[in-house]
């Protein structure tokens, strides 16, 4: 239900499409449910479609919290 | 069993086997047909005789770094090596499809002729067959391979004891997954490409060297690394450990594998072997095999310890996970 | 935005450090409880994230790890994989679908079997190939079989724009959608669920974002952690979820901040609500629950394969003794299902806890018969 992977995007193709990369591997996705989709945004891939841009922020936020919380365990 | 013949029954896990057992040793069983090894050998006052035979029906018939006639011969020589027969002979049939262009037969025979002279085989009888269109997906092929196994050479199950380690030569998952990427609709552009490629120079250069060191081999075909090992894991009555950090895998194949919701470890490989060795010599041996042409990538993937048959994998992550016989035919999956 | 960035969340060493985090957090917890918590997590990816990564066995002993009904593909009901089956029988039907639904069972034979004995059944990888199918044959009508949660209506619901805005005559959807709220909303209603905590489904929350389970914050007191799916997502996640119990949290917490929006996907969201609306479902091993099928509108009856073909289905083939119902819900374990390991088997599943080949009596297939190391 939820295999997906992250792709970034090479190219837009028009308004509807665009092709993304995947470790090597290339695709046409449908990018009708991320209108707002950039060349060189990273998105989530499901079934030929883009469904969702990844937050970078985010991204980068929750690999801190790990060293964060590494942090505050050696300290106790 | 089921009540028809289901396109799992070919794709060498559970199905296979129920078929096997339940139909062809029931009437044909023999002591060598029932050992399920990649090739019989018979004795006789004149040494010994390795036989093997196998179709080839893959579809797409051309794919990125192949086609079934190169398969037909790695195939088949492949078989004869890795139970430590040097390959001499190749029988080839063919069943042609109604239409097929005959430039694309003659391609595909023109491959299949430089495999043979690259592997040292000659093709020395042969069959043709022409069935109406919708029948033969272009082309199948069935060769049988004879090879001749030298004097004191014997890799046998019963040679495999605990302690002993399992050395690939090579990345795996990429014959099965470049197929894969062909079938209609899944349209990828990618640079993967099959691995099929004959292994007995290299096989004969290592028995050479390492004679009794050597316990055992298979060639890892349908099913994949994963199925093989289950069988001798089964066939042995030892537990294999393999480790999944050390097993090569290359980026563009994890990638194809991850979109589609598949495993490396059950996809098909036409150009490598796995081998059961003694531990001392298995530093060795992968060094050897990494310094021939287009080898880089051979690794010691796991040990063999006493048990009951059972294969683990320690994941990339310290846990531990059960492998099994592949059931089913792998299918690119949304869940 | 890098692969760098993201492939962190598969790295071998912060998973090893987050490990010992999570097993600080876990003794705080069971010395809380008095005894290891009990967590379920609802989505078939996340069972077979679990089991692949190994993560599954390093918390064997430490945490209860359940898996709940959150496989879409297992818990269609035998009576639907029938009519798919009598739709894939019906002349010049070509019926395409996901690879996941090949051999879930009928009451009587699965869509694998059926291929064998001569229907044309497809594989696909997108709902787009089907119409790709549809306009190649166009004397032949193409079914797509719809299954999945929020994840993939959304995307069916594009498909369906595309059908309209290419006036095909031939396509239509059998669709056995389900929405993932509905399912929860029953667990957490079951006053004998023995659940400390949830881990929810991270794709369907990208769509339905984390306001879509703020209903659990009202319904229950049991806390649930939004997660994705590589393995520090898993970590995070139990470590949040257990941070949550410890600290008598109710509510949602979000592990997937990277994908997972409060409001989700709203084109998403739009597109589901322009095609599809709410009916009541039946969910093999649980029964009906109601709002929790989407079906295509009205205006689209053209495009649904129910309205378009009149087939029946056989008489459903009642299977006894199969207890995934209770096995869902945490109630019981495989080894207490009469069938287990019998009549049921990963070769020969009955219910959806066996076709899902990470549920949890594949799991228990595959790890607790006689397998020690």
């Amino acid at each position: 239900m939820c295999l997906a992977v992250p792709s970034k995007v090479i190219e837009l193709k028009g308004e509807y499409a665009a092709e993304i990369e995947y470790l090597g591997n290339r695709r046409d996705v449908s990018i009708t449910l991320v209108p707002d989709v950039k060349q060189g945004d990273w998105v989530l891939v499901h079934a030929g479609f883009a469904l969702e841009i990844i937050d970078e922020q985010y991204a980068a936020e929750s690999l801190k919290l790990w060293r964060e919380m590494n942090d505050e365990l050696a300290i106790t | 069993m089921t009540e028809r013949i289901l396109l799992a029954h070919g794709d060498g896990g559970v199905l296979s086997h129920q078929l096997i057992t339940g139909v062809f040793h029931k009437y044909l069983g023999n002591n060598q047909l029932n050992q399920l090894n990649d090739a019989a050998i018979v004795k006789s006052e004149h040494g010994s005789l390795a036989i093997t035979t196998d179709s080839f029906v893959v579809k797409p018939v051309f794919f990125p770094g192949g086609n079934i006639g190169k398969l037909a011969v790695v195939g088949t020589v492949n078989d004869l090596a890795v139970v430590g027969a040097v390959p001499k002979y190749l029988t080839a049939g063919f069943i042609i499809e109604e239409g097929m262009l005959i430039s694309q037969l003659e391609e595909i025979v023109k491959t299949m002729a430089a495999t043979a002279h690259e592997a040292g085989v000659q093709v020395i009888a042969g069959d043709t067959k022409v069935v109406e269109r919708g029948s033969a997906d272009l082309v199948y092929i069935n060769t049988t391979g004879i090879g001749f196994v030298p004097e004191g050479r014997n890799l046998a199950y019963s040679r495999i004891e605990a302690g002993n380690v399992i050395i690939i030569n090579g990345s795996i998952g990429d014959h099965g997954l470049t197929i894969m990427s062909q079938r209609a609709g899944l349209e990828f552009i990618t640079s993967l490409k099959s691995d099929c490629a004959p292994l007995n120079m290299q096989i004969e250069v290592l028995l050479q060297e390492f004679g009794d060191d050597i316990k055992f081999m298979r060639d890892p075909t349908r099913g994949g690394v994963a199925t093989t090992i289950k069988e001798i894991a089964t066939a042995s009555g030892y537990d294999m450990l393999l480790a999944e950090d050390n097993l090569p895998i290359n980026e563009v194949v994890a990638g194809m594998a991850d979109m589609l919701g598949l495993d490396p470890l059950y996809l098909a490989n036409e150009g490598k072997f796995l081998m059961i060795a003694n531990k001392i010599a298995a530093k060795k041996i992968v060094e050897k095999i990494n310094k021939f042409p287009g080898c880089s990538k051979a690794a010691i993937i796991g040990d063999v310890k006493t048990g009951k048959g059972n294969v683990f994998l320690k994941t990339a992550f310290g846990g531990t996970k059960i492998l099994d016989l592949l059931v089913g035919e792998p299918l690119p999956r949304i869940c | 935005m890098n692969w760098q960035l993201l492939k962190s969340f598969r790295n071998p060493q912060i998973v090893k450090e987050l490990s010992v985090i999570l097993d600080n957090r876990i003794a705080l917890v069971t010395g809380k409880l008095g005894r290891p918590p009990v967590l379920m997590e609802v989505c078939g990816t996340h069972t077979m994230a679990f089991s692949k990564t190994g993560i599954r066995s390093i918390v064997r002993d430490k945490i209860v790890l359940k898996s709940g009904p959150g496989c879409p593909v297992c818990v269609t009901a035998q009576t639907d994989i029938d009519m798919m089956i009598e739709l894939a029988k019906c002349p010049g039907v070509i019926l395409t679908t996901f690879g996941d639904m090949m051999r879930v069972p009928g009451s009587y034979s699965n869509l694998l079997e059926e291929r064998a004995k001569g229907a044309d059944v497809r594989v696909v990888y997108s709902p787009l190939d089907a119409l790709k199918i549809a306009r190649e044959f166009p004397n032949h009508e193409v079914v797509f079989l719809g299954i999945g949660f929020e994840t993939t209506v959304p995307i069916i619901a594009m498909s369906i724009k595309e059908a309209v805005k290419q006036s095909l005559k031939n396509f239509s959807l059998f669709s056995v959608h389900k929405a993932a709220a509905p399912v929860i909303s029953v667990l957490i209603k079951d006053q004998t669920l023995n659940i400390d905590g949830f881990i929810l489904p991270g794709h369907v929350s990208v769509v339905i974002g984390e306001s879509g389970f703020s209903f659990m914050a009202e319904e229950t007191d049991i806390p649930a952690v939004i997660a994705g799916f590589d393995p520090v997502d898993l970590l995070q996640g139990l470590i949040m979820i257990i941070e949550m119990i410890v600290e008598e949290k109710k509510g949602v917490g979000n592990q997937y901040t990277r994908l997972v929006k409060p409001e989700g996907n709203q084109v998403a969201q739009q597109a589901i609500r322009n095609y599809f609306t709410e009916v009541t479902a039946e969910w093999r091993g649980i029964g009906s629950i109601p709002g929790s099928g989407l079906v295509l509108k009205e205006e689209y009856a053209g495009l649904d394969a129910c309205r378009k073909f009149s087939v029946q289905a056989p008489p459903a083939r009642k299977v006894k003794g199969c207890l995934c119902g209770e096995i869902i819900k945490g109630k019981a374990t495989p080894f207490q299902c009469s069938l287990f390991d019998k009549a049921c088997s990963p070769v020969t599943p009955v219910g959806p806890c066996m076709v899902s080949v990470e549920g949890t009596c594949s799991a228990y297939y595959n790890y607790d018969r006689g397998g020690n190391w």
